[in-house]
């Protein structure tokens, strides 16, 4: 698989999780002050790169058809799962991720809670924590792609350049990402996972593929048509189900 | 241990356990057409992936319109998850 693949997919799901962890951290560190929320965000990322150096090479060394089938059948459970809500969400079945909703709650949270003295310990776990659960996807993302394309500096770059452009323009703005279209690319990271589970899954249990890599883009072109199809059949279906609901475009 | 446990749950199998069942069971039935046949069975995948897709839509619009609150429209639909 070429690096560009392997990079673009690694930035954007990388960019979505990094955009839901700097809510939290904002929340954090604006309503608790940013030194101990600096440092549990530091404590995250130090246990994430801990994460990628100890599982990378570990991968390598597993033979590649079981790992195809274990890293590809989970990469397909995963995209199946960001597809799922994507659908859901573009057809009004389910509400849209709401990054100013999810600051306002956090940081209402995180102002009622007791400061003490020193360490602020609930900053500290706040920030952690966030960045720590939404970390994991990408570390799962980044070392499963990377791993199985033979490609792991590329998608190691590919998360890293996302983490620091999110990072910049959160500094920059000191306030939630809200305008970054958000399902949409998490519609676009599933479709991309789907695409590589399937390819990766299919070969580890003796699949060979009409194409080789060539059939990469033809499965993602099907998946889209599908998925675009749902949309429009999943609208249908939720109207039906609830025509109280105004339907979002 | 439970905690840990909880949340590699959620972070395989997510909201609906049918994706993770379905995937496995269109990874083995592609693998055993592949080895039992020896033919190309590169086809089962995708529309396989399209059926476990279809199911999981279906299963969360349902849960959108249980038919005992279907039949009082004053009761509010619960969210999807």
């Amino acid at each position: 698989m070429n690096a560009p693949a392997v990079f673009l997919t690694a930035f954007l799901a990388s960019g979505v999780e990094a955009v839901e962890a700097l809510t939290i951290v904002l929340a954090a560190g604006l309503t608790r002050g940013w030194r101990s929320t600096i440092g549990g965000v530091l404590a995250a990322t130090a246990l994430l790169g801990l994460l990628i150096a100890v599982l990378g090479p570990a991968l390598s060394a597993i033979p590649l058809s079981a790992l195809r089938v274990v890293v590809g059948g989970l990469l397909l459970a995963f995209g199946l799962q960001w597809l799922r809500k994507a659908i859901l969400r573009a057809s009004g079945a389910k509400a849209l991720h709401d990054e100013t909703a999810i600051f306002a709650r956090e940081a209402a949270a995180a102002e009622t809670a007791a400061r003490p003295a020193g360490t602020d310990w609930y900053a500290f776990t706040l920030a952690f924590k966030g960045v720590t659960l939404e970390g994991l996807e990408v570390v799962f993302i980044v070392l499963s792609v990377g791993a199985n394309a033979h490609r792991l500096p590329v998608a190691v770059a590919g998360a890293a350049a996302a983490v620091v452009v999110t990072v910049a323009v959160g500094a920059l703005l000191h306030r939630p990402l809200s305008r970054v279209p958000e399902n949409t690319t998490k519609f676009v990271v599933g479709l991309a996972l789907t695409t590589f589970g399937t390819f990766w899954g299919g070969e580890g249990v003796g699949v060979r593929w009409p194409g080789s890599d060539a059939a990469l883009p033809v499965l993602f072109a099907v998946y889209l048509a599908v998925a675009a199809g749902a949309v429009v059949l999943t609208r249908r279906a939720v109207t039906d189900a609830r025509p109280d609901v105004a339907v979002a475009s | 241990m439970k905690q840990v446990g909880v949340f590699l749950w959620d972070f395989v199998v997510g909201d609906d356990w049918v994706g993770a069942l379905g995937v496995v069971l269109v990874l083995a039935l592609a693998g055993l057409v592949a080895h039992a046949t020896h033919a190309a069975a590169w086809w089962v995948l995708p529309p396989g992936v399209t059926i476990v897709l279809a199911v999981m839509l279906r299963r969360a619009v349902r849960a959108c319109r249980p038919a005992s609150r279907r039949a009082d429209p004053r009761v509010p639909h619960p969210p999807v998850r």
